[in-house]
């Protein structure tokens, strides 16, 4: 049971970086990111020609993938949303401009990087193995401990910066923001990149775990949205509730259902259906909003 | 040069351009091949070592002059469509081959869309070659499909005993991905260990293909103590993920599959941890290839920067098309005459030393010759390279 925890705490922070990033753009400007598990696998590839092959150390390549993404997402809300958002009061708007970035950015992902499986060397050897109760490879634990890390400088930036203010006040109420004299745009734009350079980090630290390829951006992004929908859409503490239950459920999930073939996921829908069900708004979301 | 003087002069030289580019166009007529398979995704390895394959053999064969079949010299070209690994878009890269007129098209890769393009291929008479292993598609009444590669079936059971006999491995435990040809492989190798006098200690473990992390899945496995771990229909993309997570839960045993691997993904996604993994591999080895086939692999790695040993058997799809075609070139609009030939076609096989011959085979799993034949290599994965553990024959 000890392994079974240890993987779903693995899991869960891994998923809870995922899900923050998606989350954030959403509660901020109401858009529906589909592109979001592409974002994340740009970062993968941004750190992977980094490390693999430029050369440089992977703290390196972690930092670019970072600011690729930031960059990337600020254009994107910039020449894209803001546009489409200030012409059209439909929702279904933003989510048709959100799937076109999806498939614009695997096309640009498969013209910049193929279409291979893509990994980096073990960023340290090694396995933890605390009387075969608990086996963990020390670059898991690492890369466990550095996305818990990015979860807490998350937290704190929302909480105590000026500019998480903002966005948290943007997020709240965005006419009443605009009223006290919030810069909305900005920090729209702000929210987007740091939404994006999220995914980016997250892309960057798995890369050297699963390795990346074109092909994960839409799997990802289906258990990100997952996650939130757990947690509650445009909660962050939702979202990383949501991804720590998913990590989890998913970590038992397979030791108790070894024996029945793979129908883990298939119980985690069933069980995500009647949880909507009963709570459409997700653990931690209200019902008005 | 005055202005009218210029202008003469450019549209001389265009339509001079165009007039010889013309004749030097009307020298060969063009025979288009198909490929419709996977390259993108998981499991892109798979097809793009096809799609290589062919459109380095094409690009070679029109540098010399072209293919002669009958008393005409042709043009290869290749007409790829990725099908993503989707049935659905196999069967539309399959229509888009029967409007384009072709006849002959390699692919798809996996079970599902090979079995999704059959009613397509055969009412629009085309020949395809896929690397799929249903029989159906192979047994009559199927005809129009031609396995372009030795079956996990017939590779299956000259590996586990090969394990059994030189190993000393008792004990085999299966994984397999949550897809239709991951868990098909899986049931054919289960029925192989089995009848091969092995104990299958757990066979019942599968995951999601985009899994992340693969420790909570290979966890009841390695528990299970085998000596062999088969990874069933495992592709390219997470090889390297599940290698590496067994080793690092303590795994010490043999880890196999019977699909073909990317020694360039197995190095950088399990770098040493991939030692000592077996899969298949391609048809000639270092030992039995001739200097064409050394020229092919320099030609291929040139043009795209990189080879994939899989490659050895993906080359001999579009030769045995156009050796098959160069003798009865009625097969070129005619799937029938094509299929007329296969049961008595021979030719040298050129990528191979010695006697070996190109031929139909598959007599024996199939009751027809629905196989191309082609060596059965079985790869050791060592320090970032392949090497041949042993070869076999199928028939």
């Amino acid at each position: 049971m000890e392994q079974v925890l240890a993987n779903g705490l693995y899991l869960g922070a891994q998923y809870a970086l995922i899900a923050l990033g998606l989350t954030l753009i959403f509660s901020l400007m109401n858009v529906l990111n589909f592109a979001h598990g592409q974002m994340y696998v740009f970062g993968g590839f941004v750190t992977y020609t980094v490390v693999a092959q430029l050369g440089l150390p992977f703290i390196v390549g972690l930092i670019l993938s970072g600011i690729v993404l930031g960059v990337m997402g600020a254009l994107i809300e910039k020449y894209l949303f803001r546009p489409v958002i200030a012409r059209s009061t439909r929702e279904e708007s933003t989510m048709l401009l959100a799937a076109g970035i999806a498939f614009f950015l695997d096309a640009v992902i498969l013209l910049l990087f193929g279409e291979k499986q893509r990994g980096i060397p073990k960023i340290i050897d090694g396995v933890l193995n605390w009387d075969y109760r608990i086996i963990m490879p020390y670059d898991r634990i690492l890369i466990g401990v550095l996305a818990i890390a990015a979860i807490c400088i998350f937290i704190m930036y929302m909480q105590y910066s000026k500019t998480g203010r903002a966005m948290r006040a943007l997020a709240q109420d965005r006419v009443a923001a605009e009223l006290m004299g919030v810069d909305v745009k900005y920090y729209s734009m702000i929210g987007f990149a740091l939404g994006a350079m999220l995914a980016g980090i997250v892309g960057g630290l798995l890369v050297s775990i699963t390795g990346i390829n074109l092909g994960m951006g839409g799997p990802a992004s289906i258990k990100a949205f997952m996650m939130i929908m757990i947690g509650g859409a445009g909660i962050i503490s939702g979202a990383i509730a949501g991804g720590f239950i998913l990590g989890m459920m998913e970590s038992v999930g397979l030791l108790v259902f070894a024996a029945y073939g793979d129908i883990t996921y298939l119980m985690i829908f069933v069980s995500l259906i009647i949880f909507l069900a009963i709570r459409p708004h997700g653990l931690m979301g209200k019902p008005w909003g | 040069m005055n202005k009218r003087l210029f202008l003469k002069t450019a549209i001389a030289g265009i339509l001079s351009v165009g007039l010889f580019s013309g004749v030097a166009l009307a020298a060969n007529e063009t025979l288009k091949i198909g490929f419709v398979g996977v390259t993108s995704g998981p499991a892109a390895a798979w097809g793009i070592s096809n799609q290589r394959s062919m459109e380095t053999r094409a690009a070679w064969i029109n540098e010399t002059g072209g293919y002669k079949i009958g008393d005409k010299t042709y043009d290869i070209e290749i007409v790829a469509f990725d099908d993503q690994k989707d049935p659905k878009r196999a069967i539309a890269g399959m229509e888009k081959m029967a409007q384009e007129g072709i006849h002959y098209v390699v692919g798809p890769n996996v079970d599902d869309g090979a079995a999704a393009v059959r009613p397509v291929a055969e009412q629009n008479g085309i020949m395809y070659f896929p690397y799929a292993f249903p029989k159906s598609l192979y047994e009559a009444p199927a005809s129009n499909a031609v396995l372009g590669m030795v079956a996990n079936y017939q590779s299956g059971p000259a590996i586990y005993k090969y394990m059994k006999d030189e190993k000393g491995v008792k004990k085999v435990a299966f994984v397999a991905a949550n897809e239709s040809d991951p868990l098909s492989q899986r049931t054919g190798g289960v029925a192989a260990a089995k009848a091969l006098g092995l104990e299958v200690v757990s066979d019942s473990v599968t995951y999601q293909v985009d899994t992340t992390d693969f420790t909570p899945v290979l966890l009841p496995v390695v528990r299970s103590k085998p000596d062999l771990l088969v990874l069933s229909g495992v592709s390219p993309a997470n090889a390297p993920q599940l290698i590496r997570s067994a080793r690092e839960l303590g795994y010490t045993g043999l880890i196999s599959t019977e699909t073909a691997q990317d020694a360039l993904v197995l190095k950088e996604g399990a770098g040493d941890l991939a030692n000592g993994f077996i899969s298949v591999g391609g048809a000639s080895t270092p030992e039995i290839a001739t200097d064409m086939m050394r020229e092919f692999v320099e030609r291929y790695t040139k043009m795209f920067g990189e080879y994939n040993d899989e490659s050895n058997t993906k080359v001999y799809a579009l030769e045995y098309i156009l050796e098959t075609l160069k003798a009865d070139p009625a097969g070129i609009t005619d799937a029938a005459a094509f299929k007329k030939i296969m049961d008595t076609f021979e030719a040298p096989n050129p990528y191979m030393k010695g006697d070996a011959v190109l031929k139909y085979v598959g007599m024996s799993s199939f009751g027809q010759k629905r196989q191309v034949a082609v060596p059965l290599v079985v790869n050791v994965y060592k320090d970032g390279a392949f090497e041949t553990l042993f070869v076999a024959e199928v028939d």
